[in-house]
C-alpha cells in the first residue's frame, strides 16, 4: 500500500469515504441492497486509506496539514501519530464488521429508517476519523462535538418516548459537559499558552502553577464527558435505548474511546506525562478513577438488563484508561493505550452477542436467558471469550493491558490501586459469568428443552465470531501494538 | 464636495464624477424610491423597484468599501457646507462594511418577500409595505453613515416611524400586532426623546453637533454635570432602542406579531444599529477616558448583561412559539454583546462587534425560516411545527444550521464570537464570566433543542403532505444559513473588521467611522 497515496491525501480520503457514505445512504433511500453493499465498500475504502497511512508513517509522527485557518492560532489541522493511528485502525476496522452486523440486526429486527440510520452511522465514523487525526485540541473538539450530534439521532432512533428521553439525557450530559467545562479548559489553555497544538512533551510546562494545573486537569477530566468518569457517566446507560449495533460500535468503541482517546491526548500532548508526574496534578484523578472502577462494577452487578449491565461495565473499564493517564508514568500510558484496543475488541463482542440474543429471542433481561446457550452456541461462546478478555485472563487480549496497568501502579507505589484492579477483576467475573453459566448449564425447570441450532441470520453471528476470534489473536500480537506505541513515551 | 477634512485648505471647484457622490447616493436611492413607489401606485412595479433600490444600495456600499478598504476615509460634506457647521458623512472600512451588511440583508429579505409576503400581508398593501421598507432601510443606513449627532436622531426617527407601521402590518394575521406596535411606539418614542434630550444637553455644553468636534470638546469638561446628564440620557435612550435588558419589554411582542420578513430584517439590522450608535457615542463621542470616570460599566452594563444572558434564555426556553422564542433569545444574545462592552478591553469590543455581525445573519436566517413555516402551516407555535422536519426538509435543515450557530457550536459563526468573548473574559482574569458565558450557552442548547425536537422527533399531523416552500424562497434562506457556516470557518473579513473597529473604539479615535 505504501506510496499509493501520500499521507495527507490518505487522511482526507479516510474522512471523505464516510462523508460519501452519508450522502449515498440518503440518496439511495429506497434501494436497500445496493445501499448496504456500497456502504460496505465505503467502510472498506476507509479502512484501506487508514492502512495506507499506516504503511506510510509506521509509528512515526507526520507533518501537520492545515486544512483551514479560522483565526491565528485556531486551525483545523491534521497529523498522524501512533495513538491516533491506532484509534483510526481500530474504528475503521471494526466499522466493517459492525456494518455487516448492522445489516443483519436491522433487517432481522424489522427496524425502520435504515437509510437514516446508516447515514448517521457514517457521519459518526467521519467524526471519529477527524478526532483520530486532529493535530490540535481545537480540531479535536470540533469533531468531538460532531460525533455527539451525529449519534443523537441514532440513540433516538426508535422514536418512542423512552428513546427520546434517553437521547435527551445523552445529549444534555455530553453537550453540557463539553461546552460548559471542556471548552473552558480549552480556552484557558489557549489563553495561557497561545497555542492548542498537540506537542510531544506537552505545552503547559512552566506556564502554570501546580495548583492551577490540577484544576485545569479537572476541567478536562470532567469536561470530556465521553470518557464517562463518574459523576458524568449517566449518558452511557441512557444511550442503551439505541439499536444494538449503535451500542456495539459507538458506545463500546467509537464514542467512549473517543473520550478516553481525548483524555490520553490531553495527558500526553497538552500536559505532558513528565509535567503531570512532577506536579502531582493528577494524584486526585487516580482515586476518582479507582472509585469509578469499583463503583460502576458494583452497579453493574445489580442490573438485570443485559445492555445496562454492559454499559456499567464499560464505565468501569473506561476508568482503567483514565487511571493509566492519571498514574502519569510511561507504563500507565502504554497500558491505557493498549486497553483502548483490547477493551474495544472485547466489549464490541459482548454487545453484538446481546443484540444477537435480542433479535432471535427478544429477551433483554439476564434472568430470562436460561438455557439459551444450547440454542445459540456461537453467540454464547463468543460471549464467554469476550468476558474472559474483559476480566483479563490469558490467553485473551485484555490480560496484557491489565498487566501493564498493575505494573504501572507498582512503579508509582500505589499499592492500593493494585488491589482495586484485582478486586475489579473479581467483580467482572461476578457480573459477566452468570449469563454464560445460565446459558449453558441451567434449563427452564420442567420444560423439555429441544436442543436445536437456533442462531439468527448469518450476518448476525459471523461478525461476533470474528471479533471474539480477534480477542484471542490480539493476545499474541499485543507486543507489536506495544512497540507501535513506544514513540509516545520516548522522551522528546 | 468630496475632499479632505482639513478646513484650512480652500475648496477647489473640480469636476465631480458620480463616484464622488457615492456616500449620498447610498442614502438617496432608497429615500427617493420609497415615495416613487407610492406615487406610481402600480402594484406590479412596487416589488421590482424596491428590490432594484436595495440592490443598488448593495452596489454602492461595495464600491464605497472598495475605496476605503485600504484604511482611508471619505468625508462627504452635504451641500458643500464644511463641518462642523455643515452635515458631514464619514465613510471608512468599518462602516462601509456595516452598510454592506444592512443593504445585503435588506436585499436578501426583499428577495424572499416577493413570494413570501403574500401569506402575511394582503396584496393591496404591498406597495405601501415596500415603500416603508425602503424608508426603514434609508434610516438605518443614514444612522451609520452620518458623522453628525443630530443627523443620527433624524435618521433614527425615519427608521423608527416606518418600523412602527411595518410591525403593525402583522394585524392581517393577528390583531394583537396593533398593541405590540403601539407599545413599541410609546417605548421607542421615549427612547428617542431621551436621546434627543441628551443631544440637546451636549449642544448646550459644547455648541457643536459634529461628532469629531464633540469628542474634542467633551474631553475638556468631564466634570460638567450637563455633559454627564447628557451621557445618561443618551445611554438610556439608545438602550431602549437596542432592547438592552431591562429595557427590552417592547421587543418580544413586536417580534412575535410583526410579519416575518419585517422581523428578519429588523432583527438582523435595527437593534444592532442601535447598539452600534451606543458604541459610537460611548467610545467615539464621549471617549474611553470618560467611561472610566462614570460608574456605568460595572454598575449597570455588566450586571444587566449577565441577567439578560440568563433571564432571557430561560424565558426563551419557556416559550411555546418559535417566533417568540427567537425574540427572547435576541435579548439574551444582546447580553453577550453588552458583556463584551463591559469587559472594556480590545478583545471584549472585538467580541461585541463580531457578534453584532454574526448574530445579525444568524437571526435573519432563523426568522426567514419562521416565515417559511408561516407560509406553509400558518403559524410557528411548536404545536404547528410538529413533524415539519419530514414535510419541509429543506427549510428545516437550514433552520438547524442557523440554530446551531445561535448555540455557538464550533464551525458556525456563533462559535467564533463566543470564543473571542470567553477569551476576553480570561484576558481580564474574570474566570467567573467565562464560566457564566458557557453556562448560558447550555440554556441556548436547551431552547434550540426544543425547536429541533418539535421539527424532527414529533410525528407529522395526520394526512400531512410533503409541502416545501418554492425554490425562490429557499434560496435566500439558504444563502443566510450557509453564510453562518462560511463566517464560522473563514473569519478574515469579519474578524479583521471587528478588530479594526475595536482598536478604533478603544483608542477613542474616530477611526471607527
Amino acid at each position: 500500500m505504501a506510496g499509493v497515496f501520500d499521507t495527507s491525501t490518505a487522511i482526507y480520503l479516510s474522512m471523505l469515504f464516510p462523508a460519501i457514505g452519508v450522502v449515498l445512504n440518503l440518496l439511495l433511500r429506497d434501494q436497500a441492497n445496493l445501499r448496504d453493499t456500497m456502504t460496505f465498500g465505503i467502510a472498506f475504502g476507509t479502512f484501506l486509506s487508514v492502512l495506507c497511512i499506516l504503511a506510510n508513517e509506521g509509528s512515526g509522527t507526520s507533518d501537520t496539514f492545515v486544512a483551514l485557518s479560522i483565526m491565528p492560532g485556531l486551525e483545523i489541522a491534521f497529523n498522524v501519530e501512533p495513538l491516533g493511528l491506532l484509534f483510526a485502525v481500530l474504528a475503521s476496522g471494526l466499522w466493517m464488521v459492525t456494518h455487516l452486523y448492522g445489516i443483519g440486526y436491522m433487517r432481522g429486527n424489522n427496524e425502520k429508517d435504515h437509510a437514516r440510520f446508516f447515514a448517521c452511522f457514517s457521519f459518526a465514523i467521519f467524526s471519529v476519523m477527524g478526532i483520530a487525526f486532529s493535530a490540535n485540541m481545537f480540531t479535536l473538539f470540533l469533531f468531538y462535538e460532531a460525533l455527539t450530534v451525529s449519534t443523537y439521532p441514532l440513540v433516538a432512533h426508535k422514536r418512542t418516548a423512552d428513546a427520546i428521553k434517553g437521547a435527551r439525557t445523552y445529549l444534555a450530559i455530553l453537550m453540557g459537559s463539553s461546552i460548559c467545562i471542556q471548552m473552558v479548559a480549552i480556552i484557558w489553555t489557549y489563553a495561557i499558552t497561545g497555542t492548542l497544538d498537540f506537542t510531544a512533551g506537552g505545552i503547559l510546562e512552566g506556564q502554570i502553577s501546580h495548583m492551577m494545573a490540577a484544576i485545569l486537569l479537572a476541567l478536562y477530566a470532567f469536561g470530556i464527558g465521553k470518557a464517562a468518569l463518574m459523576p458524568f457517566h449517566r449518558w452511557l446507560p441512557a444511550a442503551m435505548v439505541a439499536p444494538t449495533p449503535v451500542s456495539a460500535l459507538l458506545h463500546a468503541v467509537a464514542v467512549v474511546k473517543a473520550g478516553v482517546f481525548t483524555m490520553l491526548k490531553v495527558g500526553i500532548y497538552i500536559f505532558g506525562i513528565d509535567f503531570l508526574a512532577e506536579t502531582g496534578a493528577s494524584d486526585w484523578l487516580i482515586w476518582l478513577a479507582a472509585y469509578s472502577i469499583i463503583a460502576a462494577s458494583v452497579v453493574a452487578m445489580t442490573k438485570d438488563n443485559l445492555k445496562a449491565r454492559l454499559a456499567y461495565s464499560t464505565i468501569s473499564q473506561l476508568s482503567y484508561i483514565t487511571l493509566g493517564v492519571a498514574l502519569a508514568t510511561s507504563m500507565g500510558v502504554m497500558g491505557g493505550g493498549l486497553h483502548m484496543v483490547t477493551h474495544a475488541m472485547g466489549k464490541i463482542t459482548l454487545f453484538m452477542c446481546a443484540g444477537s440474543i435480542y433479535v432471535v429471542t427478544h429477551k433483554t433481561e439476564i434472568s430470562q436467558m436460561t438455557g439459551l446457550g444450547r440454542r445459540m452456541p456461537v453467540t454464547f461462546i463468543a460471549f464467554l471469550i469476550g468476558s474472559l478478555s474483559i476480566i483479563g485472563l490469558p490467553p485473551f487480549a485484555g490480560s496484557w493491558s491489565k498487566w501493564l496497568l498493575i505494573l504501572a501502579s507498582a512503579d508509582t507505589g500505589e499499592f492500593i490501586i493494585i488491589g482495586v484492579l484485582l478486586i475489579s477483576s473479581l467483580l467482572n467475573v461476578a457480573y459477566l459469568m452468570p449469563l454464560v453459566a445460565k446459558g449453558f448449564f441451567m434449563t427452564d425447570s420442567g420444560k423439555k428443552d429441544p436442543i436445536t441450532f437456533g442462531e439468527g441470520p448469518l450476518l448476525l453471528w459471523i461478525p461476533l465470531a470474528l471479533t471474539a476470534f480477534g480477542c484471542i489473536v490480539l493476545f499474541f500480537y499485543a507486543g507489536s501494538i506495544q512497540d507501535f506505541l513506544l514513540p509516545l513515551i520516548a522522551t522528546p | 464636495m468630496a475632499s479632505s477634512v482639513s478646513l484650512s485648505e480652500p475648496i477647489h471647484h473640480v469636476a465631480l464624477s458620480l463616484a464622488d457622490q457615492l456616500p449620498i447616493l447610498q442614502i438617496i436611492i432608497p429615500f427617493i424610491t420609497a415615495p416613487l413607489i407610492v406615487f406610481l401606485g402600480v402594484r406590479q412595479l412596487a416589488w421590482p423597484l424596491a428590490f432594484l433600490a436595495s440592490v443598488l444600495c448593495v452596489v454602492t456600499s461595495s464600491l464605497l468599501l472598495k475605496q476605503v478598504i485600504d484604511g482611508s476615509e471619505i468625508s462627504y460634506q452635504l451641500g458643500g457646507w464644511a463641518p462642523p457647521l455643515g452635515i458631514e458623512y464619514r465613510v471608512d472600512a468599518v462602516n462601509a462594511f456595516v452598510l454592506l451588511l444592512i443593504s445585503g440583508i435588506a436585499s436578501v429579505v426583499l428577495f424572499w418577500a416577493r413570494l413570501g409576503l403574500k401569506a402575511e400581508v394582503p396584496e393591496r398593501s404591498h406597495a405601501l409595505f415596500y415603500a416603508l421598507f425602503l424608508l426603514c432601510l434609508t434610516g438605518l443606513m443614514g444612522v451609520v453613515i452620518t458623522g453628525d449627532a443630530f443627523n443620527v436622531f433624524v435618521f433614527l426617527e425615519i427608521s423608527s416611524l416606518s418600523t412602527y407601521v411595518l410591525i403593525a402590518q402583522g394585524c392581517h394575521q393577528d390583531k394583537r400586532a396593533f398593541t405590540a406596535s403601539y407599545n413599541y411606539l410609546i417605548m421607542g418614542t421615549i427612547g428617542a426623546t431621551f436621546f434627543v434630550i441628551g443631544i440637546g444637553f451636549l449642544y448646550m455644553a459644547t455648541g457643536t453637533l459634529n461628532m469629531a468636534d464633540l469628542a474634542d470638546r467633551i474631553a475638556l469638561q468631564h466634570d460638567n454635570r450637563t455633559i454627564q446628564a447628557a451621557f445618561a440620557f443618551i445611554v438610556v435612550g439608545m438602550g431602549l432602542k437596542a432592547a438592552i435588558y431591562p429595557l427590552h419589554l417592547w421587543m418580544p411582542n413586536a417580534y412575535t406579531f410583526a410579519p416575518s420578513p419585517v422581523v428578519a430584517f429588523l432583527s438582523g439590522t435595527a437593534t444592532k444599529m442601535a447598539l452600534y450608535v451606543l458604541l459610537r457615542f460611548m467610545f467615539t463621542v464621549f471617549q474611553p477616558a470618560f467611561l472610566e470616570e462614570v460608574p456605568l460599566i460595572e454598575a449597570i452594563i455588566l450586571p444587566f448583561a449577565i441577567v439578560a444572558m440568563f433571564a432571557s434564555s430561560i424565558s426563551a426556553f419557556a416559550q411555546r412559539d418559535l417566533k417568540r422564542m427567537l425574540a427572547h433569545s435576541s435579548v439574551a444574545q444582546l447580553g453577550y454583546m453588552m458583556l463584551g462592552i463591559g469587559l472594556f478591553s480590545h478583545t471584549g469590543l472585538t467580541a461585541t462587534v463580531i457578534h453584532l455581525f454574526n448574530h445579525g445573519i444568524t437571526k435573519a436566517a432563523l426568522f426567514l425560516g419562521v416565515g417559511c413555516y408561516v407560509f406553509v402551516v400558518g403559524g410557528a407555535s411548536y404545536e404547528k411545527l410538529k413533524g415539519l422536519g419530514k414535510t419541509m426538509p429543506w427549510t428545516s435543515a437550514a433552520m438547524v444550521i442557523a440554530g446551531l450557530s445561535l448555540v455557538g457550536v464550533p464551525g458556525t459563526a456563533g462559535f467564533v464570537s463566543k470564543w473571542i468573548l470567553v477569551q476576553a473574559a480570561f484576558e481580564q482574569g474574570w474566570w467567573i464570566f467565562a464560566f457564566l458565558i458557557v453556562l448560558s450557552s447550555i440554556l441556548a442548547v436547551a431552547y434550540v433543542w426544543r425547536m429541533i425536537e418539535a421539527l424532527y422527533l414529533a410525528s407529522p399531523a395526520e394526512g400531512a403532505m410533503s409541502q416545501e416552500v418554492p425554490f425562490l424562497m429557499l434560496l435566500p434562506l439558504w444563502a443566510l444559513a450557509l453564510s453562518t457556516l462560511y463566517f464560522g470557518l473563514f473569519t478574515d473579513i469579519t474578524l479583521g473588521a471587528a478588530k479594526a473597529a475595536a482598536s478604533g473604539l478603544m483608542s477613542g479615535s474616530s477611526g471607527m467611522f
